[in-house]
């Protein structure tokens, strides 16, 4: 924990990330995105070529997709819905006394029709249902997004607001398949490339609960996700900088994603994390962008 | 046990095939129990017979089949015994 704290306090003093009073929410500084935009400007010369199709959702989804989804039955803990005001104007009187008298204002707060969104891919697989059948070769898709998860903490690589980019291969079984290896082999020539010392391991999401034990077990016994690991607070337990996730058929039969033949597709998705990899690369080579490595910035800013 | 296990899967465990037409060792992954159906079958078990599933056992293996979840249900009352 001390050094995750120390790491933060460094990234707050270098101005790097810019405190808002809650923990795992910050401001990032115009140098802290130029290294984000310049590692996606290496994402886009990697996965460039294969041609996906780049969609933008906003940070928030629609609910109803979100309920369908089941990310409640799985993490619970970690969703944030968005609530409004919808009162009239002597609830208003009610709000405002209510909150002057400090107590608890938000108890009449109700839920509207967005729920953040807790992965990049979430809004893309209900959107590309209703376009009707998968091609037969597949479909792959480029999305980026900021993403929230419920889980303050000191450490600055677990922030509850942070951006994912994405590539999302809808297919059959052995193409996607591919698919996921290719990415695992290029995240990492791409992160020994700007010098980060990487190792790719399977993995669990963070399945709620006891019953979630089971879950966790499944996927791991499956080879279902495996992260890309880079030491930033800890050599022990270093952070899943890239994570590497095949959902078999299920999200095909969930959202009636299916070939023309009507059977249903299988889809993996490939994600970065980007504030973590800036991290990173700030842990790595130091908080001054200009004493980095020669190769490394070259890489990164050509 | 077995009856037991049998009317849990068919009212837990979402299956597009009828329970009766399984036999005991035929693989329940490949009848379409699903990860979020087995949660519930889990819990299900671990209410009726009043037992609850350690860690080592929440696993695929221990779904794998009615025959593994009756074994699965045997070994966590002898160990109750034992202890």
């Amino acid at each position: 924990m001390d050094m995750q704290v120390s790491f933060l306090d460094r990234l707050f003093e270098a101005g790097l990330l810019i405190e808002t009073g809650v923990d795992g929410l910050y401001g990032r500084s115009g140098q802290f995105e130029d290294v984000i935009a310049a590692f996606e400007r290496l994402i886009d010369r990697t996965g460039g070529p294969d041609g996906a199709e780049a969609i933008r959702f906003p940070p928030g989804m629609n609910r109803a997709y979100f309920e369908a989804s089941g990310y409640m039955k799985s993490f619970p803990q970690l969703a944030g819905t968005i609530h409004s005001f919808c009162g009239c104007e002597l609830d208003h009187v009610s709000l405002l006394k209510c909150m002057e008298d400090g107590q608890d204002w938000t108890k009449g707060q109700e839920a509207t029709d967005i729920v953040l969104t807790p992965a990049a891919c979430y809004p893309l697989y209900p959107t590309i249902a209703k376009r009707g059948a998968v091609k037969a070769g597949g479909q792959l898709y480029d999305l980026q997004s900021y993403c929230f998860r419920h889980e303050p903490s000191k450490d600055p690589a677990r922030q509850q607001l942070f951006r994912m980019r994405e590539y999302v291969f809808m297919g059959p079984q052995d193409q996607v398949m591919a698919f996921r290896q290719r990415w695992m082999d290029r995240g990492t020539e791409m992160m020994r490339s700007v010098g980060l010392d990487v190792h790719i391991d399977v993995a669990n999401d963070p399945f709620f609960g006891r019953a979630g034990r089971l879950l966790v077990n499944n996927q791991r016994d499956q080879n279902l996700k495996f992260e890309l690991l880079i030491p930033i607070t800890s050599v022990e337990k270093p952070t899943a900088c890239m994570s590497f996730n095949y959902h078999q058929d299920q999200f095909g039969l969930k959202w009636g994603l299916h070939f023309e033949s009507g059977e249903p597709v299988h889809t993996a998705c490939v994600g970065f994390g980007l504030e973590r990899i800036a991290l990173a690369l700030f842990h790595t080579h130091g908080l001054d962008v200009a004493e980095w490595p020669d190769d490394v910035r070259r890489v990164l800013w050509g | 046990m077995n009856e037991k296990i049998r009317e849990l899967l068919a009212k837990l465990g979402n299956l597009p095939t009828p329970v009766e037409t399984l036999a005991d060792d035929a693989d329940l992954y490949t009848a379409g129990l699903s990860s979020f159906a087995s949660v519930q079958l889990m819990l299900g078990i671990e209410d009726a017979f009043d037992v609850e599933f350690p860690d080592h056992l929440l696993n695929r293996k221990s779904f794998q089949s009615i025959a593994a979840i009756e074994n699965t249900v045997q070994q966590i009352l002898a160990a109750r015994k034992v202890a």
